[in-house]
């Protein structure tokens, strides 16, 4: 007999309980149940921006990440339909940047190529754009190769909400998007970056890259190798529900 | 005979007055590493005027590896290649230890690597001779070409084809444990590696090696048996004199791994020994020549036209003092002492040689595999930066330099690779050269008398597409164009050789 008396919303059929003030897909990992993501962090505001965590709600598309969970919402998100909209979003994330997962030390810890393989991405789907993004090696530190960037915005967010240096901004519209160094000279080694800061934890592809490193985790032990994300995400996801969102 | 065009031309490289000429295409060359082509350029008597051999392909990886982080360097140059992925992965590695100061590596880290690398030895040789070679050894070079291949191989001799096969996977499982994949892996990283073995990995290995060099050695007695059917054919066919270079190890042995350089000159002189590979450049230069993607390197002491040279299984067991093995230094000192040396300087006996080498990696790995420092827990060393890294490695194919420049920001500023198969570039040039006058000249061309040209350039087993910084299977089209230029007969092969 199902003694939990929290309201509940109801995820390709199951009933998942949540804590008033959970989105959907908080009280979903909570629950155990992997809805695709990738600009969500369980640590920050959610930025709806990916769009890979869409689900239809009441049969209407909606960001998970962004959508407070509602007693007796009835939401879709493990649907061939929802997944080949995935798949298409992930191969236009492809498109649009510099991916070149052979050579890149990010490979095996990356959420986007994790999501590639996890959503069955087979192919590339778009005409790549190629665009000329040389990286930023000015610090010590820290590489920044810009041509890896899906414009998640979590390392602005952690930048500024967790290190409170606001190291990273987002500048430019739609297709001109890109990510910029705060710095007047737009330089890396221009700002107080730190190689503990948060921001260069959070990216979860190989945009802000620890130098000297690159590839000491063996093939087989990195974080994807041992499990898919689907699984990943629900070892990381909070044991206590959370109330954090927007 | 033409009025127009003289013979026989001092040399086959360029002919007096090529617009005269008909023109034969051997395009792709097939059972080669690459692509690559063969012209000849043939009078109306079907006389041989010109041969050359052309590299089609063009990859650029010294370029686009500007401006890359170092570290990233010995992954992505081994994208060079999907048969010798590990020797790129290792030059690259040697390179990057300078930049970052790490001398000596930790005795895990050197037998690690030494590991991978005579795994890499051991399955491309396979490939090279059981695979790629075999055909033409076995079958006869101009014999039927729909089996020529390795199916026919499988099917007229399928233990042959067999311990090839299962060679060529033993070779893949010491590089997949050592480098975490069996192709393109990530073992090496500047300073080190990123793993040593488990106990179950090394006992996994250890429970084949003994196969395994029972099976190199009948590889070995394979290759000598084949040429001594025929030794006359297999003494003269596409010899060429040339001056020979190799890495040695300092008390003279045979070392795949590292050394000094050793150059002895056709005569038998020696050129330079146990040179630190770092000045490379102060004694190899490269000649650029417009017909090929493919540079021209030479001995700067004899100069372009004299100073080119041989590098490979040939050259590593004619120059090196010893093989450190017992069971390959045995057949080394046979191998030399066959017919007086006939075998040692013969352009077919680099498969005889290639066997050594093959038996003698399975030995290494079996000394390696032995050895409790593979198993060890210290990966990593480093030292003082530098800004230039060297790294120079004897690979399958032969001698393979990187070299490197690395700024203050960490990336690379500048790349040179000089590839196995470039420093053998005018060694393939004269040899096919020599196939040419003796088995083509005045003859009317077929199918299998072109295949006497390829033969001749696998023995050297080129990788063309190392050598351009291309991958792809390698049908053969062959096309006549008459001295007005137009397409006379086109004959087309498939990749699996059925015309």
């Amino acid at each position: 007999m199902n003694m939990d008396v929290r309201p509940s919303f109801l995820l390709d059929g199951e009933e998942i309980p949540f804590e008033p003030g959970q989105t959907v897909i908080q009280a979903a990992l909570t629950a155990g149940h992997y809805i695709p993501h990738l600009c969500y962090h369980p640590e920050f505001v959610p930025h709806g921006s990916c769009k890979l965590c869409t689900v239809k709600a009441n049969g209407r598309p909606a960001a998970a990440c962004t959508l407070p969970a509602q007693a007796g919402l009835e939401v879709e998100s493990e649907t061939e339909e929802l997944n080949d909209l995935r798949r298409t979003l992930v191969q236009m994330l492809f498109a649009e940047g510099n991916h070149f997962c052979p050579a890149c030390e990010k490979s095996g810890n990356c959420v986007l190529q994790a999501l590639g393989y996890d959503l069955g991405v087979m192919t590339a789907g778009f005409r790549h754009f190629f665009l000329d993004r040389p990286v930023d090696a000015s610090h010590p530190d820290i590489l920044l190769d810009f041509n890896r960037c899906v414009l998640c915005k979590l390392c602005v967010r952690a930048s500024e909400e967790v290190d409170g240096k606001g190291v990273f901004s987002l500048a430019g519209r739609g297709i001109s998007r890109r990510l910029i160094v705060s710095a007047e000279s737009g330089r890396l080694a221009d700002t107080d970056i730190a190689v503990t800061d948060k921001a260069v934890e959070v990216c979860p592809v190989g945009v802000i890259i620890r130098k000297h490193i690159g590839f000491q985790t063996p093939i087989g032990r990195r974080r994807y190798d041992v499990r898919p994300i689907s699984a990943q995400a629900l070892e990381d996801a909070p044991r206590k529900p959370e109330a954090r969102h927007g | 005979m033409s009025t127009f065009a003289p013979y026989p031309p001092p040399s086959l490289e360029t002919a007096e007055h090529p617009e005269q000429l008909r023109r034969v295409a051997i395009e792709p060359l097939s059972r080669v590493e690459g692509h690559g082509k063969v012209t000849l350029l043939l009078d109306e008597n079907d006389r041989v005027h010109q041969v050359r051999l052309h590299i089609v392909e063009f990859r650029g990886f010294e370029k686009f590896i500007q401006g890359r982080p170092y570290w990233e360097v010995p992954v992505m140059v081994q994208r060079l290649c999907g048969i010798c992925p590990v020797s790129h992965h290792l030059a690259a590695a040697k390179a990057m230890d300078q930049i970052v100061g790490a001398h000596p590596l930790t005795p895990t880290a050197e037998k690690v690597r030494r590991l991978m690398h005579y795994g890499q030895i051991l399955q491309s040789h396979a490939l090279h001779f059981f695979h790629l070679a075999s055909p033409d050894l076995l079958f006869g070079f101009d014999s039927d070409p729909a089996r020529r291949n390795i199916v026919g191989v499988a099917q007229a001799h399928p233990e042959v084809a067999k311990k090839g096969v299962l060679l060529r996977k033993f070779g893949q499982e010491v590089i997949r444990v050592t480098a975490g994949k069996r192709v393109h892996g990530t073992g090496a990283i500047p300073g080190g590696v990123n793993k040593s073995l488990s106990l179950a990995e090394r006992d996994a290995l250890l429970k084949d090696i003994y196969q395994t060099i029972a099976w190199c050695r009948e590889a070995v007695h394979l290759a000598r048996r084949l040429y001594e059917q025929n030794p006359q054919l297999y003494n003269e066919f596409g010899r060429i004199d040339a001056h020979q270079l190799a890495l040695i190890r300092a008390d003279g042995a045979m070392d795949l791994y590292h050394g000094g350089l050793r150059a002895r000159s056709r005569d038998g002189q020696t050129l330079f020994d146990h040179l630190d590979y770092n000045h490379y450049w102060e004694h190899i230069f490269e000649e650029v020549k417009p017909w090929s993607y493919m540079k021209f390197p030479f001995l700067r002491a004899l100069g372009p036209e004299a100073g080119w040279y041989r590098v490979g299984p040939l050259a590593r067991v004619a120059l090196c003092d010893f093989i450190p093995t017992p069971f390959a230094d045995q057949e080394r000192r046979e191998f030399l002492a066959w017919a007086e040396g006939a075998a040692a300087g013969s352009t077919l006996g680099t498969h005889w040689a290639r066997m050594i080498e093959m038996l003698h990696a399975a030995e290494v790995i079996k000394d390696l595999l032995h050895d409790p420092d593979i198993l060890g827990e210290e990966l990593v060393t480093r030292g003082e930066r530098q800004e230039r890294g060297i790294g120079i490695i004897e690979a399958p194919r032969g001698t393979l330099i990187h070299h490197y420049r690395v700024n203050e920001e960490d990336v690379v500023t500048r790349c040179n690779l000089i590839v196995s198969t470039t420093h053998n570039n005018q060694a393939m040039n004269e040899s096919i050269r020599q196939v040419a006058r003796r088995y083509l000249d005045g003859r009317r061309l077929t199918e299998g008398l072109l295949n006497h040209i390829e033969v001749a350039i696998r023995a050297f087993d080129p990788c063309l597409s190392c050598a351009t910084h291309a991958l792809g299977r390698m049908p053969l089209m062959v096309e006549l164009i008459d001295a007005q230029g137009r397409s006379v007969d086109r004959l087309t092969r498939d990749a699996s050789a059925a015309c």
